[in-house]
């Protein structure tokens, strides 16, 4: 029961973008750490994250 | 292809079970469809819908994507192979599915049912259900598979890819035509919801100071904490629909928030500007975050409230409203049913989605029929719940609501007089009680759709989850259809501004740089200008603006999808699948029907309630007479020249869509005959990573 709790507050959280800095992170550490770039922090992250997702048709009627 | 579900379970209980689906279905259906006079349970609606739609899903869409575009469980996606951590990320499914459907289901699928009603439930629910099922998924679905096919390509520029540039370049005016309309019917859906409603209006106004709090909380103090945001954000929202209670009850308070059409019409125009201008995470971020959990929230509770409730229908099968002379938006049940509901059955917007955001997270090309085909569906059902919440109310009263007074009359005693004498019985102390109940001071000729659907949630949700609230029950319903609407003017203007300042670009390019301030305000200011003027008119036109509005943006919605088609059936044909094209093909020479005769009867009809050109010319005949005084004199010259601007968008829709056509079938037969054209431009295979257990060639 708590295991399937836990996995329905992760697909919240995926869905939501909550854990968006946390994937963004795993995902740096696993392809870009070798090649030096530079690892964003968490304000950053998001400031950069919400321009980016507005541009575009993002909602419909 | 087998599916899952069958590999897991015997094959005869499979069947078997799935003849039971068919059977209750087709009662369901048949029992709705041949009523006539009693009423009919909501639960039936539910039924039948629930029931076409898991068919539609496990048989139609397993045969189109195990036949018809051959979806390849091996092939690297564009979420694998350009794996950068942002725009394409391999996702689960079921997170694509919760994104792609928070960006598909807007006000449109709400509204549309409700002014579609006028008919009675039985044309509106068969077209959602019908239409939904073998149109509108597929076409959600074979414009994602095009786009997943095409590195997440777009749709305007697959129209310019496989089309060539007259069909690229119709794609993207389309678009930009279709944002204007939409936003300004919307704007006019919020506008009439408010109207002379201080309670309303203090609700609406309060969700922009939250949703800016909740924007600076989320880029200040929490960066990124988006679900603490979300819950602090959606707390205040329920304060803001209590305190407005308390603000309608005292008699200084409530005068700064009661205002008439034209000007609230100018704040929202006012707000359109400052949220297209304003950095994203100040407002536009914020309110989306806020609308999508409340869309999502509300959405589910009136779907149990619904299954608890089991609410009597009233409005009977078909009202005399099919011959063209409703009350709501004049024309027969054939096209306008069709251009009335859009969203909900099929909608040339979420092709725009489709192949927007969607096609880079998906992590298997499999779950193109899940994501495409499901979601829509589920839009559908919300359509099919709209049409319950408008049929539940007396027909009477959802006619008092929906007419406008310059139809009706503006006295409340004419008002019931005309639409009694329609076979609605309605009157003037049950009017006055419901809108004391609801703590409006009148619901007469609230047009729109926003007030008849939050009195049909009102009652619903009272009635299942306690009596005592319905007035704040039905501000909580303005509350959240205005927030989602707000949600979309922000984003589509934006949207259209990004647009315009590339269009504008090719000429100037110092325009095209999104961050370079004149061109951000001179662009913002004029799609602005645009919607806002066909918003503040709406506001000011005596038939209500709806009635006119409406049926524009429902042809604009249909032109765009049968752009998407065009495009998808180019696509099958080229690609070898010529004998499958039909599943692609009928739908649109469904909607070429439908939309050219609706834009014929709009432009050429002798009824004045629906020819834009005959209304136009009686009016000039009447100001030349001196038939008109006062008031109607001064405003006269304005709504003529207003029907031949909606007379010149018809005509414009109406070629664009048959330019598409010409192309799409000159392009076509170049195809099949082997002659020259512009070739797929669908990528190479790749085989994928993620699929472990996959034997890969």
């Amino acid at each position: 029961m708590t295991s399937w709790a836990k996995r329905c507050w992760a697909v919240l959280r995926e869905m939501s973008g909550d854990d968006a800095y946390e994937r963004y992170v795993a995902h740096w550490r696993a392809s870009h750490a070798e090649s030096g770039g530079v690892l964003l922090d968490r304000a950053a992250f998001f400031k950069e994250e919400q321009r980016r997702k507005w541009e575009g048709v993002k909602r419909c009627c | 292809m087998p599916s899952k579900e069958t590999n897991q379970m015997p094959r005869p209980i499979a069947i078997a079970i799935w003849i039971g689906v068919a059977i209750v279905g087709a009662a369901a259906l048949g029992g709705i469809a041949l009523n006539r006079g009693e009423p009919v349970n909501g639960m039936w609606f539910i039924l039948a819908a629930v029931c076409v739609y898991a068919l539609g899903y496990r048989f139609y869409s397993a045969f189109l994507a195990a036949k018809v575009l051959a979806l390849d469980p091996t092939r690297a996606t564009p979420a694998e192979r350009f794996s950068d951590g942002r725009d394409f990320v391999p996702t689960n499914r079921w997170v694509v599915f919760g994104h792609h459907f928070a960006a598909i289901a807007g006000p449109g699928p709400l509204i549309g049912p409700t002014l579609a009603a006028q008919f009675g439930y039985l044309p509106g629910t068969l077209w959602i259900i019908v239409g939904a099922t073998l149109g509108g998924c597929v076409q959600d679905f074979v414009a994602l598979f095009c786009s997943i096919r095409r590195d997440g390509r777009s749709l305007g520029q697959m129209a310019r890819d496989e089309l060539g540039l007259v069909g690229g370049a119709a794609a993207l005016v389309g678009v930009l035509a279709i944002m204007i309309i939409l936003i300004a019917v919307l704007g006019l859906v919020v506008v009439n919801a408010m109207r002379h409603s201080p309670w309303a209006t203090s609700t609406v106004a309060a969700t922009i100071p939250i949703a800016i709090m909740i924007g600076l909380f989320m880029r200040h103090l929490r960066p990124g904490r988006v679900l603490e945001g979300t819950a602090i954000g959606v707390v205040l929202l329920l304060l803001a629909v209590f305190g407005g209670s308390w603000i309608d009850a005292s008699p200084t308070l409530r005068s700064w928030f009661d205002y008439d059409g034209p000007a609230l019409a100018l704040m929202v125009i006012l707000y359109g500007f400052a949220a297209a201008v304003l950095p994203v995470w100040l407002l536009l971020a914020p309110r989306d975050y806020l609308s999508t959990f409340m869309k999502i929230g509300t959405i589910v509770a009136l779907a149990i409230a619904i299954v608890i409730l089991n609410p009597e229908v009233k409005m009977p099968a078909l009202t005399q409203f099919t011959d063209g002379t409703g009350p709501i938006f004049g024309g027969k049940v054939f096209p306008f049913v069709f251009i009335t509901i859009a969203c909900g059955a099929i909608s040339g917007f979420h092709a725009l989605i489709a192949s927007g955001t969607t096609p880079k997270l998906l992590a298997n090309e499999r779950d193109a029929r899940f994501i495409g085909y499901g979601a829509m569906a589920v839009e559908s059902f919300v359509a099919i719940m709209a049409m319950i919440a408008a049929c539940v109310l007396d027909p009477g009263v959802y006619f008092a609501i929906n007419s406008p007074a310059g139809l009706v009359g503006a006295q409340a005693a004419d008002a019931v007089a005309v639409i009694s004498s329609w076979g609605f019985p309605v009157t003037v102390e049950q009017m006055q009680g419901l809108a004391r109940e609801m703590g409006e001071a009148t619901l007469f000729a609230r047009t729109g759709g926003a007030p008849s659907l939050a009195v049909g949630m009102a009652s619903i949700f009272s009635s299942a989850f306690g009596d005592s609230l319905l007035a704040v029950w039905y501000h909580f319903a303005i509350m959240f259809e205005a927030l989602f609407i707000l949600t979309t003017v922000d984003a589509g203007t934006r949207v259209a501004r990004f647009m315009l300042q590339d269009l504008i670009g090719n000429v100037f390019p110092s325009m095209a740089r999104t961050s370079w301030y004149p061109s951000v305000l001179a662009c913002s200011g004029l799609v602005v200008a645009g919607w806002g003027y066909f918003l503040y008119f709406g506001t000011i036109d005596p038939l209500g603006g709806i009635n006119s509005l409406w049926p524009l943006f429902g042809i604009a919605n249909q032109m765009l999808a049968a752009i998407a088609l065009c495009v998808a059936t180019t696509i099958l044909v080229k690609s070898g699948k010529a004998r499958f094209a039909w599943v692609t093909a009928l739908p649109l020479a469904w909607l070429v029907v439908v939309t050219s005769s609706a834009a014929w009867e709009k432009l050429f009809s002798a009824d004045l309630r629906v020819g834009f050109l005959s209304h136009a010319n009686d009016l000039a005949e009447q100001l030349a007479t001196g038939k008109l005084a006062g008031a109607a004199a001064e405003q006269a010259p304005r709504l003529i020249f207003n029907d031949r601007l909606d007379a010149a968008l018809t005509l414009f829709f109406l070629i664009t869509v048959w330019v598409l056509v010409v192309e799409t079938a000159r392009v076509c037969r170049a195809a099949l005959a082997g002659k020259s054209c512009p070739p797929s431009t669908e990528t190479a295979h790749v085989p994928s990573r993620l699929v472990e257990d996959w034997v890969r060639d």
